[in-house]
């Protein structure tokens, strides 16, 4: 799904975690996000479901400091974030745009897991901070452009790279 | 994504009865006043003519805005409809463009950051070292205050670029014009 997609700036749903559908639809998000490379989070609304679903891995991504490794999330929202700072985001969704969002660099999230449905807290900082605000923010239906720093935030991108800048 | 063959979804509704698009280039360039763009963009809007890109920005106060803009309308009917904006300190031109395919970038996308006590040819010498190493500049500003001069560029270099003997190259003018320079990959966060 790319913008305008209505599905993308809908907010998603809550779901139950432990639903079968849901379940299928995490692992298809992880699924989708390990073929795709350079992937490092994919959201419901992304693959046209309004759900608050999310995975994110971005354990082997330079830019990543502390990682939790694969990360997936039901009806999930931050409840602490601090320290922020800005940076240059591009998304599958927005392919031919980029645009400087000031973030959180220290977050705590709390989430359930998919199955169990059990209640988690994930303090995280960093890249993968940045990250899960990224798809936290899919799931209310809200993309980098809802969040840029000013009139000249963004930008045009000629070439969509998939593959992590080195 | 488009299949080959398609016409992509965003183009589409310009191709009703195979009519003629025309890109057309509108400059609006004077003082400075609130209403200057919903008046040009109602002008535009009641014209036919989508606005695609426009940038618009105030230059020492003075209001100066440039767009491109699309659809079945001519150059003079648009120039024409744009007549009542003009005055004596508001000053509107429109012009042509050939359609331009989006040049794919050939390579990474540099900031170059100035800033230092104002002279004469900073921008001129500067964006000279980088057109020297193949270097395209795609957004450029460049500020005035005090005596104290700014500038920020974004650059696309060739992958094939030597970066650090250009990096070299601008510390050396840099420091020939008295003013402080850096280059650096734009980072940017695939998520």
């Amino acid at each position: 799904m790319a913008a305008p997609d209505h599905v993308l700036s809908i907010p998603g749903q809550q779901v139950d975690p432990t639903d079968h559908a849901v379940v299928e639809l995490c692992a298809d998000l992880v699924a989708t996000m390990r073929v795709s490379p350079g992937c490092v989070g994919l959201a419901a609304p992304q693959v046209g479901f309004s759900a608050q679903a999310f995975c994110v891995d971005v354990s082997d991504h330079p830019k990543a400091r502390t990682t939790h490794g694969l990360i997936v999330l039901v009806n999930a929202g931050l409840t602490e974030a601090s320290r922020n700072e800005k940076a240059r985001e591009g998304c599958m969704s927005v392919p031919d745009l980029t645009g400087d969002v000031k973030r959180a660099t220290k977050i705590t999230v709390t989430g359930q897991l998919p199955i169990t449905g059990v209640f988690v807290e994930i303090s995280a900082d960093g890249f993968e901070a940045r990250a899960l605000q990224h798809e936290i923010d899919h799931c209310a239906g809200l993309l980098f452009l809802d969040r840029v720093a000013g009139a000249h935030a963004v930008h045009a991108r000629r070439v969509y790279q998939s593959a992590p800048a080195s | 994504m488009a299949l080959r063959g398609e016409i992509p979804a965003g183009r589409q509704r310009y191709y009703w009865h195979n009519a003629r698009v025309s890109y057309l280039a509108v400059t609006v360039v004077g003082h400075d006043r609130p209403g200057i763009i919903a008046s040009a963009a109602a002008i535009l809007a009641e014209a036919g003519m989508n606005l695609e890109d426009s940038s618009m920005t105030l230059l020492r106060g003075h209001f100066a805005m440039t767009l491109i803009c699309a659809g079945k309308t001519s150059a003079a009917e648009v120039e024409a409809a744009l007549l009542p904006l003009v005055n004596d300190s508001l000053d509107v031109t429109v012009r042509e463009l050939p359609e331009e395919a989006d040049q794919p970038s050939l390579g990474e996308p540099y900031l170059v950051t100035v800033h230092g006590a104002d002279r004469l040819g900073i921008v001129a010498r500067l964006a000279g070292v980088i057109a020297a190493a193949g270097g395209n500049i795609t957004d450029l500003t460049t500020r005035l205050s005090n005596g104290l001069y700014v500038l920020v560029a974004e650059v696309d270099l060739p992958v094939a670029a030597d970066v650090d003997e250009l990096r070299s190259e601008i510390t050396r003018v840099a420091a020939d014009l008295g003013v402080e320079a850096t280059l650096r990959p734009v980072e940017r966060d695939e998520l």
